[in-house]
C-alpha cells in the first residue's frame, strides 16, 4: 500500500492509485466531480472543462490531471459551482436544446447537470444556431442541434467500436461532428448498437424509433440527481 | 385614422379565454355596428418548424401547442404516427390507456372552463361588476362550488398523470401504443374519488341546465344563429371522443356528410384564408365557403351523434335535445350545458375504465406493419374536432404538417357570434359599458376557444389592425395593437 498517493479533496483525505486522475480517485472515494466529456472506458479528453477543480489553488481539469501526493483539491466550492454553471449555460445557449420535446429528457447528462447545479434558465442569450439533422441512416440519427462537442462518440467509435465514424471538422463556432462518408451517416459503417451511440450524453446521437418508450418516472435522472450513484456507492460501503 | 364619422372600439385583451385575442368593432355615426371581427393576435408556427423532425417526436412535440389540452394534440399525433408505422390494431391495454388519458383530459378541461372561466358570468350575470365576476368572486360567494371545480380539474389531471407520466406535457402515447400501463396503486388512488366525481359531474349538468332553462328567453337568442355542426361519430353513430369518422349535419339535423374517414378529409373540408386573422376559416366543400362553415365542440357533438354510450350522459343528452324536440340546438349559450354532459360522460367512462383489468395488461405496443409516408388522424378535443395530417420521408423526417384545430373550425361561428351580439346589444347605445362589452366576451367564451392552438400555422403577414368601410376599402391600418 506504500505506493498509494494521499491527497485531500475539499478538506477530506483520500487515496489514489499511481496514474489515476483526480476525477477517478475522487470517484473511487465517493466524491462526485461533475463532468460531461469524460466517460469511463474512454481516454480523457479534457474539453468541456466542467470537471475543473482547483489544485493547490490553480484551475485544472480533474479528468486529465493525475493525482499527486499532497495535492489540495477544491471541488464543491461556491466559486467552482458558479463556474460550472456558466459552462453548462454556455453549452445550452450555443446549441438548440429544447428539453421539452427531446426524447433524451430525463436521461440527458447535460440536463441533469443543469438541474444539479440549480440552473432554471440560462443567463446568456440564446444563439439559435442553424444546425442540421442527419437521419440518412436506417437505425440511428444525429441531431446536431443537441451536440455539445464532447467528442465521446468520436472516441467511442475509435476506441470501443474499432471504427472511425465520427470526427471533428471546423474550428471555433464552426466546429462540428462530421461522419466519414460524404453521403452522411447512412453512408458509414455505423450500427445501432455501436458504443458510440450509447456514449452520447445528450440527445444528439440516438437510435431511431425509440423515442419516449421509457415512461416519465422510470428515466435515469427522474428520482435522483446525476452523480448520486457515485456518492451513494461510497456511503453504502 | 378612422373616417370622421366612424369609431373604432377595441376590446383587448379578451379575458377568461385560453390565449390572447381581441375584438374590433367598427361603429358608424349612429353607433350602429358596421363590422365586428375577432382578431387572433397569437402566433405559433408549428406546422412549419416541425418539418425535419423525426416523426416519433411528434406526439410530444406538437402537444407543446397548448398547456390546457396538450393531451388532445399528443393523442392525435400519436394516432397519426400509428398510421405511419403501420400499427393497425393497438393492444387493448394501449387503446384503453390512451382513452383513459383522453377522458381525463376532457374532464379537466371542461371543469376548468365551466368553473374557472364561465361560471362567473353564469352565476353573477353578464352585467355584474367586473371585480365580482371572476373566479375569486365565485370562491367568495359559492365556496362549495368553487372547491368542486378545483377538485374536478385536479382529478382529471391526476388521470393524465397516471397515464402520461405528468399532469401537463407527458409522454404516454408512443408509436403503436403506450409506454406504461395503469398500476394497481394508481388505479386505487383514482378510484378513491371516482364516485364523488360522477356525483359532482351530475350536479354540474344540473347547474348548466337550470341556468339555461331559467334564462331561456335571454340566452336562446344570445349570439345564436343557425349553423352546421361537425364531429367524429362511431360507426354506430355513438359519440366517440377518441376515434371515429366525420359526420356533419345542418341546422335542422339533415346529414351533410357521414362516416367520412379522416383519411378523406381533404375531399370534404377546405380552409379559407382571410387577410386579417392568423386563423384560417374551414368549410365543408360540398356546401361552399359562404354557407359551409360549421361549429365543433360539445354543442356540435351532442347535435351530431345518435346516442351516447354511457347511461347518465345519454339521459342528459335526451333531456338536452328535448328542448329542441330532438333537432340540433343552435343556441350558442347551450355549449355550457353540452359541455357538462360531456364532462359527465367522461366521468362515466373513466369509472368504467378504472374497473377494467385490461389497463393492467403488459402488451403495450402493436406490431408494426407496412410503413406509410402519409397519414391523417382526427379526434375530438375538448373544444372540438382536431385533425393532424403528416407526411414523412424515407429518412423518417416530417416533410409536411397540417393541423386543423377546433378553435379554427369555430372561427367563423365566433365571428358570427360577435357580430350578432354586437348588433343586438351595442348598436344604438350611446355608451359602451363594461357589461355590454362583456357580452361579446361571454359569447366568445361559450365556445371555450383556445386561441394559442388555433394560430399554429405559419403566416406571412405582420400583426396589424385594419379598418375597412362597407365597400371593403382600407381606411386605417395599425402595424401593432395599441
Amino acid at each position: 500500500m506504500s505506493d498509494r498517493i494521499s491527497l485531500t479533496i475539499d478538506g477530506r483525505q483520500i487515496e489514489a492509485e499511481p496514474g489515476q486522475t483526480i476525477l477517478e480517485a475522487a470517484e473511487e472515494a465517493g466524491v462526485y466531480i461533475p463532468r460531461l466529456c469524460w466517460m469511463k472506458g474512454l481516454s480523457a479528453f479534457g474539453s468541456c472543462r466542467v470537471c475543473t477543480v482547483r489544485v493547490n489553488g490553480r484551475p485544472q481539469s480533474a479528468c486529465t490531471q493525475p493525482a499527486a501526493p499532497g495535492m489540495v483539491v477544491e471541488n464543491d466550492t461556491q466559486e467552482l459551482r458558479e463556474l460550472r454553471r456558466s459552462l453548462i449555460d454556455m453549452l445550452f445557449i450555443e446549441g438548440n436544446h429544447f428539453c421539452m420535446f427531446c426524447e433524451k429528457s430525463g436521461d440527458c447528462e447535460l440536463q441533469a447537470l443543469a438541474y444539479r447545479l440549480g440552473i432554471t434558465a440560462p443567463q446568456y442569450p440564446f444563439m439559435f444556431p442553424q444546425r442540421e439533422l442527419d437521419a440518412t441512416h436506417p437505425e440511428i440519427f444525429v441531431d446536431r442541434n443537441r451536440c455539445i462537442l464532447c467528442g465521446r462518440c468520436v472516441r467511442a467509435s475509435q476506441e470501443l467500436d474499432g471504427k472511425h465514424v465520427f470526427g471533428f471538422v471546423g474550428r471555433g463556432a464552426g466546429k462540428k461532428v462530421a461522419v466519414n462518408a460524404e453521403s452522411g451517416l447512412g453512408g458509414t459503417d455505423a450500427a445501432g448498437d455501436d458504443e458510440a451511440v450509447a456514449a452520447c450524453p445528450t440527445g444528439s446521437l440516438l437510435k431511431k424509433r425509440v423515442g419516449f418508450a421509457v415512461p416519465v418516472g422510470q428515466r435515469r435522472f427522474d428520482h435522483q440527481p446525476i452523480g448520486s450513484e457515485i456518492e451513494q456507492a461510497q456511503s453504502e460501503e | 385614422m378612422s373616417t370622421p364619422n366612424t369609431r373604432r372600439v377595441v376590446i383587448e385583451p379578451l379575458t377568461r379565454v385560453e390565449g390572447h385575442g381581441k375584438v374590433t368593432l367598427l361603429l358608424d355615426e349612429n353607433n350602429q355596428v358596421e363590422q365586428a371581427r375577432l382578431h387572433i393576435v397569437e402566433f405559433r408556427g408549428f406546422e412549419r418548424f416541425i418539418q425535419g423532425r423525426p416523426f416519433w417526436e411528434l406526439p410530444v412535440l406538437v402537444q407543446r401547442l397548448c398547456g390546457i389540452c396538450p393531451v388532445s394534440h399528443h393523442l392525435c399525433a400519436a394516432k397519426a404516427v400509428d398510421g405511419i408505422v403501420g400499427a393497425e390494431d393497438l393492444p387493448l391495454t394501449a387503446e384503453k390507456m390512451r382513452r383513459l388519458m383522453h377522458y381525463g383530459q376532457m374532464y379537466q378541461s371542461h371543469a376548468l372552463h365551466f368553473f374557472y372561466l364561465a361560471s362567473p358570468d353564469l352565476l353573477f350575470g353578464f352585467d355584474a361588476p367586473v371585480e365580482k365576476r371572476n373566479v375569486i368572486g365565485v370562491i367568495a360567494e359559492y365556496p362549495d362550488l368553487a372547491v368542486q371545480g378545483v377538485m374536478m380539474r385536479k382529478f382529471g389531471q391526476e388521470v393524465i398523470k397516471a397515464t402520461a407520466g405528468k399532469k401537463v406535457h407527458g409522454t404516454g402515447a408512443i408509436p403503436g401504443g403506450i409506454n406504461k400501463n395503469l398500476s394497481i396503486e394508481e388505479r386505487d388512488f383514482l378510484l378513491q374519488d371516482m364516485d364523488k366525481m360522477v356525483e359532482w359531474s351530475r350536479a354540474a349538468v344540473r347547474i348548466a341546465k337550470d341556468y339555461t332553462l331559467d334564462n331561456l328567453e335571454a340566452v336562446a337568442g344570445f349570439g345564436s344563429f343557425d349553423s352546421n355542426h361537425l364531429s367524429l361519430v362511431r360507426q354506430d353513430g355513438a359519440m366517440d371522443l377518441y376515434d371515429g369518422n366525420l359526420r356533419a349535419v345542418d341546422s335542422v339535423g339533415d346529414t351533410i356528410i357521414d362516416q367520412v374517414s379522416p383519411l378523406d378529409y381533404l375531399e370534404v373540408i377546405a380552409e379559407e384564408v382571410r387577410p386579417w386573422s392568423y386563423m384560417k376559416f374551414p368549410f365543408l366543400k360540398s356546401v361552399g365557403p359562404e354557407e359551409g362553415w360549421y361549429r365543433v365542440g360539445p354543442l356540435a357533438r351532442i347535435n351530431t351523434c345518435d346516442f351516447i354510450d354511457t347511461p347518465e350522459a345519454e339521459a342528459a343528452r335526451k333531456d338536452f335535445l328535448s328542448l329542441t324536440e330532438g333537432q340540433p340546438s343552435n343556441v350558442t349559450m347551450a355549449y355550457h350545458w353540452a359541455r357538462m354532459i360531456e364532462a359527465l360522460h367522461a366521468a362515466e367512462k373513466i369509472q368504467l375504465l378504472l374497473h377494467d383489468a385490461d389497463l393492467q395488461g403488459e402488451d403495450l405496443v402493436a406490431d408494426f406493419g407496412g410503413r406509410r409516408e402519409e397519414y391523417v388522424a382526427i379526434l375530438e378535443a375538448p373544444r372540438g374536432t382536431l385533425l393532424h395530417h403528416y407526411k414523412v420521408d424515407e429518412n423518417d423526417q416530417v416533410t409536411m404538417a397540417n393541423l386543423i384545430v377546433s378553435t379554427t373550425c369555430n372561427n367563423e361561428p365566433m365571428n358570427r357570434t360577435v357580430q350578432k351580439i354586437a348588433s343586438d346589444s351595442i348598436s344604438g347605445a350611446p355608451e359602451i359599458t363594461e357589461g355590454l362589452l362583456n357580452n361579446i366576451e361571454v359569447g366568445i367564451r361559450a365556445y371555450d376557444p383556445c386561441l394559442s392552438c388555433a394560430t399554429h400555422a405559419l403566416g406571412q403577414m405582420p400583426l396589424e389592425v385594419t379598418l375597412v368601410d362597407r365597400q371593403g376599402r382600407l381606411i386605417d391600418r395599425l402595424a401593432r395593437p395599441e
